[in-house]
């Protein structure tokens, strides 16, 4: 078995790599340990000032819940508005809130006053949500507590009753844990791949290869299981550190991920070796691969909704592996979805699994 | 069957683009020879060689090597070939053995026969100290000769030794004409190119290009003869300034 003599030569080669086997633990720890925190989108400790025209116990009451409140951080509480902008144009507030003279008065009177609010939205996330969170309090807001007024506040009309379901305490770590462990994969069955072929092809020793009579499928074959197996020890390494660290377990079967992770391995690292056959150099190799993992990490719905995309993006977006293995992790990590369930997603990845590998296996050429 | 043929080359050319790197060279090489294949740089050596061991398909022409055709039957010719290219390759993150190994086991041999004929090769290389040792701590002449020790482990009827010593030092590269020679005497024909003109008059046979054509073929005497020369230094140098094409 000629397969068994180029296993052997690429498992030794990858594990005298001074830095590869390296990268294998690395990769998983630092992407599951800071990740989750950093890629949060929500919005917590927004800048804000306060314009007390008022100054009446009702407003510095509203000033108060503002500063109780964890997504808005009070800077300062200023005389007026001029002063209130010279902070936001000075970056250190994104949030202003005026209240006017008489707020008191006629929030007591008429169980309604007017607040004036004006938000930083150089970052539109930030500014849409501050204004719901802005908005969600201000409706939450007591009136007056000592009651003495004659006109008492209508009872809201309508009520919701929302339930969160699957992630019931909307903890955006949950949703980017799954997403995370797709990254983890897309990296290391991405370009560790990529950088084999193209290293033999720079250092010459391929010439030796294509000169004996092995197979383009045995050689091939040698030099993606080592990686299958690296890219299933990431992916055990992710599942255990988002247990460990975050107390996250998938709520579908262990068996689902491992047979999704396979898959999307197959794709990345098929993509890989088609990536390197077609490059002449390390660098040209390595830069084709930068190119299509950046799409397919900002395209691939782990960062922003498919859906909100243009519709010509969204077809980019269809043609991702990432868009179909973001969303199976992500689902079988919160939903527990099984594989009847995600038949889209599996129908997917294994086209691009074929058709990348059998593209991989016709355009390594042993002769030119 | 001394004058069986095993390398046999009809009008073989290769152009790339508009540049003709190998121009209608015919030549046929019999069992059992060394054969100097000399040319200046650039003269397509290496091109034609590569053509006749299945790594370049030719534009046109036909060539056999070992009875097959080295366009369709390209992967028949690799069993029955060995090749030392012009840039060391073996692999030098591999130890010595490793790399014997990692060849041996591509052309079918078996762990046992594998493991008995290393120490054997090792042993009469003088290698056995060095068998752990990763190969790229060994110095040039040692890693060529492991090159071609390797390239021929696996006794195949042709050996292609693509400037096997470049840069090697004079009591290395008589070493390494003697392992030619007994390679020569356990029948494989070896085709070689050189740049040493004494090199080629260790050969039974020579041809030299220029400018991607077969100028001359024949015996090193023969051809010191023909030319009037007292060296195959001198041979080569009347012929060498007819070339057109600069390096």
């Amino acid at each position: 078995m000629v397969i068994k003599y180029l296993l052997e030569k690429e498992w030794k080669q990858l594990f005298r790599h001074k830095f590869m086997p390296k990268l294998v633990i690395f990769f998983p720890l630092m992407i599951m340990i800071f990740m989750p925190w950093a890629t949060t989108l929500d919005i917590r400790d927004i800048n804000t000032a306060i314009v007390d025209h008022d100054v009446t116990e009702t407003s510095r009451r509203f000033t108060r819940t503002i500063n109780a409140s964890s997504y808005f951080l009070l800077q300062d509480v200023v005389s007026g508005y001029d002063e209130a902008i010279d902070m936001m144009e000075f970056g250190d507030a994104d949030l202003i809130i005026e209240i006017p003279t008489g707020f008191e008065q006629e929030y007591a009177e008429t169980g309604t006053a007017n607040i004036l609010v004006a938000i930083n939205t150089v970052n539109t996330t930030k500014g849409v949500l501050g204004r719901a969170y802005i908005q969600m309090l201000a409706a939450q807001f007591p009136p007056a507590v000592d009651n003495t007024s004659a006109v008492a506040v209508p009872a809201p009309k309508m009520e919701l009753l929302v339930k969160n379901m699957y992630n019931p305490l909307l903890d955006y770590k949950y949703t980017m844990i799954p997403g995370l462990m797709v990254v983890v994969i897309l990296l290391l069955c991405g370009f560790m791949p990529v950088a084999n072929v193209v290293q033999e092809k720079e250092l010459g020793t391929i010439e030796q290869i294509n000169v004996t009579p092995v197979s383009k499928f045995s050689f091939i074959l040698a030099k993606l299981i080592p990686y299958w197996i690296i890219g299933l020890l990431a992916m055990t390494l992710s599942v255990l550190l988002a247990w460990l660290i975050y107390g996250l377990t998938p709520a579908g079967s262990l068996w689902t991920i491992y047979f999704f992770t396979m898959l999307f391995i197959l794709t990345m690292s098929g993509m890989g070796l088609v990536i390197s056959n077609n490059s002449s150099t390390m660098q040209q190799a390595t830069f084709v691969m930068l190119f299509f993992v950046m799409i397919f990490l900002l395209m691939c719905g782990l960062f922003t909704p498919v859906r909100s995309m243009p519709d010509w993006a969204q077809y980019i977006a269809s043609v991702t592996p990432t868009l179909y293995m973001v969303d199976a992790m992500r689902n079988i990590y919160l939903k527990g979805s099984g594989l009847a369930d995600l038949t889209t997603d599996w129908v997917a990845l294994v086209i691009m699994t074929v058709v990348l590998n059998v593209w991989a296996i016709l355009s390594y050429r042993k002769s030119s | 069957m001394e004058e069986e043929i095993v390398i046999h080359a009809e009008e073989l050319t290769k152009t790339f683009g508009t540049f003709t790197a190998v121009d209608h060279i015919s030549f046929d090489v019999r069992r059992g020879e060394v054969f100097g294949f000399l040319g200046a740089n650039g003269a397509g050596k290496t091109t034609a060689m590569r053509m006749l061991c299945g790594l370049s398909r030719p534009t046109s022409g036909i060539g056999t090597v070992a009875g097959y055709d080295i366009v369709r039957q390209a992967e028949k010719i690799k069993r029955n070939i060995g090749y030392m290219s012009q840039k060391f390759s073996l692999y030098e993150d591999l130890r010595v053995w490793e790399n014997i190994r990692l060849y041996a086991g591509i052309y079918g041999m078996h762990d046992r026969e594998i493991a008995e004929k290393t120490d054997a090769l090792l042993e009469r290389l003088h290698f056995t100290r060095e068998r752990n040792t990763m190969v790229s701590q060994l110095p040039l002449g040692w890693k060529q000769k492991l090159a071609f020790s390797v390239s021929i482990f696996h006794d195949p009827a042709i050996v292609f030794l693509d400037e096997p010593t470049g840069g090697v030092d004079p009591y290395t590269r008589r070493q390494f004409w003697e392992m030619i020679y007994e390679a020569a005497d356990r029948g494989i024909t070896v085709f070689v190119t050189t740049h040493y003109m004494d090199e080629a008059e260790y050969c039974d046979r020579v041809s030299i290009m220029v400018d991607g054509r077969i100028e001359v073929l024949d015996t090193p005497g023969n051809l010191k003869e023909r030319f009037g020369a007292r060296s195959m230094d001198e041979v080569f140098h009347s012929l060498a300034r007819k070339a057109t094409r600069s390096e």
